[in-house]
């Protein structure tokens, strides 16, 4: 656990970072320090690993204030991930890598091997183990400085700005990726943005400052979004609020309707006369095809294969969040949508009356 | 042409005291010797300043000395005050020429590094020695051999001088070859200077091949 208590961070000009900070970053979760440039995030972070001292406050490092340990082996024992990723341009990616385990005095052969083994777990080809930096695109060598702060199996984790410099698609490929390795690891991850749907998604626990180094608000991403502590943290944000906040609400509470569906192999006469507005298709092995609507079947023999069928939305039942329930709704002239389990196959129909129960019940909490 | 020939013709011209061999010998001695002493005390200054931040100022009065100064000048004040007899009046009127060109690119080398990389050594855990010999001397290398490059053959041009107050090298065959109004000497000398020149330049070149890491030249192909 990281604690900073009564941190402040004040410069020989007056200027002042970080003022008066104290928050924790308990053991194994992700606490993403957010907010507009100028609020002390960065500094905040750097003085855990002493880049920087607190000119008043403590930080402690499971207890043990850091301004008692030597800065380069506090460092060793701490991974340091940054913006640029820092790369050193001489060295082979596997000495890169292996960069602490070398500083410790680790065999090389041993070092090596545990650089291979990590290059492996951040999704990157081993095969780029002996190339240098240069030869490497942005993406890649972000992931090579993970496995660079990876490599001495440290339990804290610092990242500042990792993925800010990389594209939006490879920035969301490298999330996934370190939510993927934290679910395996479980450190201690302090992780700087100024990005917010960053923050939301990654974070555990979410701490917005506000510029002067304040802390606004400190607290899970779902109830950050329900509830937030004042305008500057509402502001920031920012739009959708509501939506986004449905994205933490597991679509397991939806009422499910199973007696929606029809086998693709009915016959279109017999289900001409059903009374519901939608019936959802389904193929034999009970993967979805599409909805029809009874009373605009044709007065045809044959079975449901030969008329055509709509558009539908699904979601994961158990798995995914009740926004993706909201957005499987909207994307059929139904108006409902398919709960599926990890197979694909349909569990039930969750109809629009269904949705707003739930939506209303979030509605409800919202009030307080 | 025909001085060349002349020249490098002359059986005379390649033995004895004022043989091409022994007056080549004595050339190098003047070179190695001012580079070998101006490299001992600019590269570990400027490696000293451009990691610290400390004396800069030193940096920048060098660069400017070094253009004001007259080598020629130098060396007869030198001479006057030392005497003749022994290479050093020489030597100090070359190192002074070959210390700024070394100091400017090794401070500028060092401090040139990206900022970004020497924070990821600093938070990976070295320490400030480490950071310069481990991270900041590789990256900066290819800027301090172009500072050692372009003082050798400053330095083998002007060693010339040495010749104008009795001593020795190649620059005795263009002094004595104008006073004598023996041309095919003086052109014969300078070919000599400049070939040598060449040499240096080439010795650079691979030394540049052999230290600098192919991450740092990018000399592999990307992808």
């Amino acid at each position: 656990m990281i604690t900073f208590d009564g941190v402040t961070k004040r410069y020989p000009d007056g200027t002042v970072a970080v003022d008066d900070l104290s928050l924790e970053a308990p053991t194994g979760e992700i606490t993403v320090l957010v907010g507009p440039s100028g609020c002390g995030k960065t500094t905040s972070l750097r003085m855990i690993n002493r880049m920087i001292d607190p000119s008043a406050g403590r930080i402690l490092l499971d207890g043990v204030d850091v301004t008692t340990v030597d800065p380069p082996t506090l460092r060793r024992g701490i991974g340091y991930v940054i913006q640029q990723a820092g790369l050193f341009p001489h060295r082979k990616i596997v000495d890169n890598v292996a960069t602490v385990p070398y500083l410790l005095g680790w065999d090389r052969k041993k070092a090596q091997a545990r650089a291979m083994e990590l290059l492996e777990r951040v999704g990157l080809d081993p095969g780029l183990a002996g190339r240098y930096p240069f030869q490497l695109s942005g993406g890649q060598q972000q992931r090579v400085g993970v496995a660079r702060a990876l490599a001495a199996d440290p339990p804290v984790l610092l990242m500042d700005e990792p993925f800010s410099a990389v594209d939006p698609i490879v920035r969301a490929s490298l999330q996934d990726e370190l939510l993927r390795l934290q679910s395996e690891l479980n450190k201690t991850i302090v992780f700087v943005t100024h990005d917010i749907d960053e923050a939301v998604k990654l974070g555990d626990r979410v701490a917005v400052l506000r510029v002067g180094g304040r802390l606004a608000q400190l607290a899970a991403p779902a109830e950050l979004l329900a509830e937030p502590a004042d305008d500057f943290v509402r502001e920031f944000l920012g739009r959708d609020r509501g939506i986004r906040r449905l994205s933490f609400v597991p679509a397991d509470g939806l009422r499910l309707r199973t007696d929606l569906t029809v086998p693709v192999s009915a016959e279109v006469s017999s289900v001409r006369g059903t009374a519901e507005a939608w019936l959802a298709v389904v193929d034999s092995g009970g993967r979805p095809l599409g909805w029809v609507a009874p009373k605009d079947l044709p007065d045809s023999g044959g079975t449901l294969a030969e008329v055509p069928a709509a558009p539908y939305g699904t979601f994961v039942r158990g798995r995914d969040s009740l926004r993706a329930a909201l957005d499987a709704t909207l994307l059929s002239p139904s108006g409902n949508a398919l709960a599926v389990d990890g197979s694909g196959r349909v569990e039930g129909v969750v109809t629009r009356e269904a949705l707003d129960e739930a939506l209303a019940r979030i509605a409800e909490d919202a009030r307080g | 042409m025909n001085f060349l020939i002349d020249f490098f013709g002359n059986p005379a011209n390649w033995s004895g005291p004022d043989g091409i061999p022994l007056r080549f010998a004595e050339h190098l001695e003047f070179t190695g010797l001012s580079l070998l002493i101006a490299t001992l005390i600019a590269v570990p200054l400027g490696l000293w300043i451009g990691h610290t931040g400390r004396g800069a100022l030193v940096v920048v009065l060098s660069a400017n000395a070094a253009r004001a100064l007259p080598t020629l000048g130098l060396l007869v004040l030198i001479v006057l005050l030392m005497g003749v007899g022994s290479t050093a009046p020489v030597l100090v009127p070359l190192i002074a020429l070959a210390v700024p060109p070394i100091l400017v690119n090794t401070y500028e080398g060092i401090r040139g590094v990206d900022p970004d990389l020497r924070d990821a050594a600093y938070g990976m855990g070295l320490r400030g020695g480490q950071v310069l010999g481990r991270v900041l001397v590789p990256v900066a290398l290819p800027l301090i051999l172009l500072g050692l490059r372009t003082a050798a053959i400053q330095v083998v041009a002007t060693a010339t001088v040495a010749a104008y107050v009795g001593l020795g090298g190649l620059g005795r065959y263009i002094i004595d070859g104008l006073a004598t109004l023996r041309y095919e000497l003086t052109v014969g000398g300078a070919v000599l200077v400049g070939l040598l020149a060449l040499a240096v330049q080439g010795l650079f070149a691979l030394i540049q091949r052999v230290c600098v890491s192919p991450g740092v030249s990018r000399r592999r192909k990307v992808r």
